[in-house]
């Protein structure tokens, strides 16, 4: 219980206090936010599918879904896609 | 055979063959959720044949039509994102068009996702095959406020451009004129294939100088470059092959200086996309949120995304018992004994085993083959439905968090879960998983789903022994169930899947209204193939066992099945089994219910209350529990074993389960047996 609520306020003093331009990883992104693709990480298996679903550096994301644990929902060029939060943490995005 | 080669019949047929032109090869080409299956069901409707790719799982479908007098045969190839090796599907798709060169490919696009949708065509007209595009969806865009100029895309491209709504009928016959006219020659394609992006492009020409001429034949050389430096498993296993050893050194360390090109190939092939669509597609209404979105706040909630599917399984069952159990009945009690009665009267004057044979044996095969589709259909019919309307895919999202800690994926869970109602569409079920791992997993796993036959076995026996208690024992049963599936899905990803965990992507598609032809026909080629398939095993193997019962003397308790018992007590002496419940057991193999009928016949009586009084009298409660834990875990029904056969692919994975199953069943009863003795039950 007091974890959650730890978490939560993190979450969102990340959302309050980073400055407008900063890196994040997509997960940190809360409903309805924006983001530019700038970097994805992690192996070639899992790369090659998320690029191919249109997350490229340059692509916009908006976060639909995210409450903070569990998977979560983006839409990038106009598709909704559940990725699971270790999946997401490899994309970051400048908000 | 050679004296046939003279008769007029096989003259003309030959002079048919003769005279008959190769058909027309058309490849059907697209992503996931563009509306495919309803193109595909549209053209060639009952002339499919459904089969499997070769030496794959994958499900090959095709079928023909004709169009202005020509005859084309139309390829359905597997959905995919892209056609890099990342599953079967992209292998059999590639391949396909590189080895068997198609007259032409119809990319079949979704307009509300053009973009995305677009990035398969990237790939495929690097391939340099005619490509027609299939505009679907178009409705469904403008909708989304998205609005596209077909000619100004078709300009762009440099391929044709195809505007349709494929669930109206709209625009499918300007498609075939289309793909008529590329396959005469009238069109010629003449794309310009996407480049990787700018600061790779040094890179590509220093790997295409490399492996220059060493390229094996159907292959084109720059893309063989282009899917090295994106790190496709396939072709690099394949070019390590062909290359000499120093020559593969000189690629491979290029590759390693750039192992980010992957990403740089996917931005060109979006750069290009961004620049086919730029003068194409206007969007006046951005950001607005579609219905898709307003849906899915409550379907993809955390809470109320549960209770929503809890409803929609619900009314499944409630589907199921209303109308597929009383019909199953009637098939039973009219058709099967129908005919069996039939048979008796036709046969009147032949000799007896004769008579039983085809009476007991061969109708009673039939019968349980015929049974079982009523169930079917309805299942099959909720999958379709809920696959085609699009929520499959956020009770997948709902429940993959849970359906992970088993090694199994969010899709597993709903053919998982209509295995109550009967393990069969279980296994069939599971091809809506794409990966391989986690849909075989969920085949081996889905015989241990307790279903309606098994419930009606415990239900039957649990009261015979226990009386009262009898409700609590057969939820313990249910939860024994599902905890050994779930240890079991633990243990089995750990030690033959190494414990990986798939990664969760998925795409949820837009929702949209079920479309009847696409559903009708699903569940036709669902049944049809069961029929078929597996109806063939389960009859040669009803009628075997039907025939151990009787065999030599007509009498059960004589026969060989009963020997075969007797052989096998001592391994049910360990919780005090004697013969007559192995052979119970035994029977259970045809189907679960025939535990019940044995047990009948073998104690002496066929009403239920004189026989839960016999049984309670020769056996202890230890040993009724363990029966009863037994039957739950015991080997599925042949029904069940014929579609793991079926779709597992191979009889090594089939022949797995059942050991394992029959393992697993033996350790728990005896395990529960000396726990309920050591509790002086």
């Amino acid at each position: 219980m007091k974890n959650r609520k730890m978490r939560r306020a993190a979450r969102s003093r990340s959302r309050e206090t980073t400055p407008k331009n900063s890196v994040v990883s997509l997960t940190a992104l809360g409903v309805g936010e924006r983001g530019v693709v700038v970097e994805l990480t992690g192996g070639r298996g899992l790369l090659s599918r998320i690029t191919s679903l249109g997350f490229t550096p340059g692509a916009e994301v908006t976060v639909v879904q995210n409450f903070g644990r569990g998977p979560i929902i983006a839409r990038v060029r106009d598709a909704r896609i559940a990725l699971g939060r270790g999946e997401a943490n490899k994309i970051q995005v400048r908000r | 055979m050679s004296g046939h080669h003279d008769s007029p019949a096989s003259v003309q047929t030959a002079l048919q063959q003769s005279v008959e032109v190769r058909p027309v090869l058309v490849a059907l080409a697209g992503q996931p959720n563009v509306g495919k299956s309803t193109v595909f069901n549209l053209l060639t409707g009952l002339s499919q044949h459904v089969g499997n790719w070769p030496g794959k799982t994958v499900e090959r479908k095709e079928g023909t039509f004709d169009h202005n007098d020509v005859t084309y045969l139309l390829v359905d190839l597997p959905g995919t994102y892209s056609l890099t090796a990342n599953s079967s599907e992209e292998v059999i798709a590639r391949e396909f068009i590189i080895r068997e060169r198609p007259d032409v490919v119809v990319a079949l696009v979704d307009a509300a996702i053009l973009e995305r949708s677009l990035y398969l065509v990237a790939e495929l007209v690097a391939l340099h095959v005619p490509v027609v595009v299939g505009l679907n969806m178009i409705d469904v865009a403008e909708q989304e406020g998205v609005h596209i100029e077909p000619e100004v895309l078709e300009a762009a491209l440099g391929i044709p451009v195809v505007p349709m709504i494929a669930t109206k009928n709209v625009g499918v016959r300007e498609l075939l004129e289309t793909v008529d006219r590329v396959a005469k020659g009238e069109i010629v394609c003449n794309p310009k294939p996407p480049q990787i992006r700018q600061d790779h492009q040094e890179v590509l020409e220093q790997i295409e100088e490399l492996i220059a001429g060493c390229v094996p034949a159907p292959y084109p050389q720059p893309w063989i470059a282009l899917k090295l430096l994106e790190g496709d498993q396939e072709v690099t296993a394949m070019m390590q092959e062909c290359l000499t050893e120093a020559q593969w050194e000189a690629v491979h360390d290029v590759l390693r200086a750039h192992d980010d090109a992957l990403v740089a190939v996917a931005s060109g092939r979006y750069e290009w996309i961004g620049r086919m669509i730029r003068a194409a597609v206007t969007r006046p209404k951005a950001g607005q949120i579609g219905l898709t979105e307003r849906l899915d706040r409550w379907a993809t909630h955390p809470f109320w995304g549960l209770l929503i599917l809890a409803g929609i399984l619900g009314l499944a069952f409630w589907l199921t018992y209303t109308v597929g159990t009383p019909l199953q009945d009637l098939l039973d009690t009219y058709v099967v004994d129908g005919l069996a009665e039939l048979a008796h009267a036709w046969l009147a004057g032949a000799p007896v085993w004769l008579v039983n044979l085809v009476a007991d044996g061969i109708i009673g095969g039939v019968g349980s083959v015929l049974t079982f589709l009523p169930i079917l259909l309805i299942f099959f019919a909720v999958m379709a439905v809920l696959e085609d309307v699009g929520y499959m895919a956020r009770a997948a999202y709902v429940m993959d968090g849970f359906m992970h800690l088993m090694g199994l994926h969010g899709k597993s869970f709903l053919p998982l879960f209509l295995g109550f109602g009967c393990n069969v569409p279980a296994v069939l079920g599971t091809r809506v998983i794409e990966s391989r791992r986690a849909r075989l997993l969920t085949i081996l796993l889905a015989p241990l789903i307790p279903c309606t036959a098994r419930m009606a076995v415990i239900a039957i026996l649990a009261p015979a022994f226990f009386g009262r208690a009898a409700m609590f024992v057969s939820w313990g049963l249910v939860l024994l169930a599902l905890l050994v599936l779930a240890l079991s899905g633990i243990v089995i990803n750990r030690l033959l899947f190494e414990g990986r965990r798939a990664a969760f992507i998925m795409e949820l598609p837009l929702y949209h209204l079920p479309n009847g032809r696409t559903i009708g026909l699903l569940v036709w080629q669902r049944s049809i193939s069961f029929v078929k398939k597996a109806g063939t095993l389960i009859l040669v193997v009803s009628v075997v066992i039907w025939a151990l019962s009787v065999l030599p003397g007509g009498d059960i308790e004589t026969s060989y099945l009963a020997r075969i018992g007797r052989l096998l007590e001592p391994a049910g002496r360990l919780m005090g089994f004697d013969w007559r419940l192995m052979v119970a057991l035994l029977t259970s193999f045809i189907a679960k219910e025939n535990s019940i009928a044995t047990l009948g016949v073998l104690f002496g009586t066929g009403e239920e209350m004189g026989l839960a009084g016999t049984l309670a009298a020769a056996f202890s409660a230890p040993t009724g529990l363990a029966f009863l834990v037994v039957q739950m875990l015991f080997v599925p029904c042949i029904a069940t074993v014929a579609v793991v056969r079926q779709e597992s692919g191979t009889w090594r994975w089939t022949l797995f389960d059942l050991g394992f199953l029959l393992v697993v069943s033996w350790a728990a009863g005896i395990g529960i047996y000396w726990l309920a003795t050591l509790a002086g039950l």
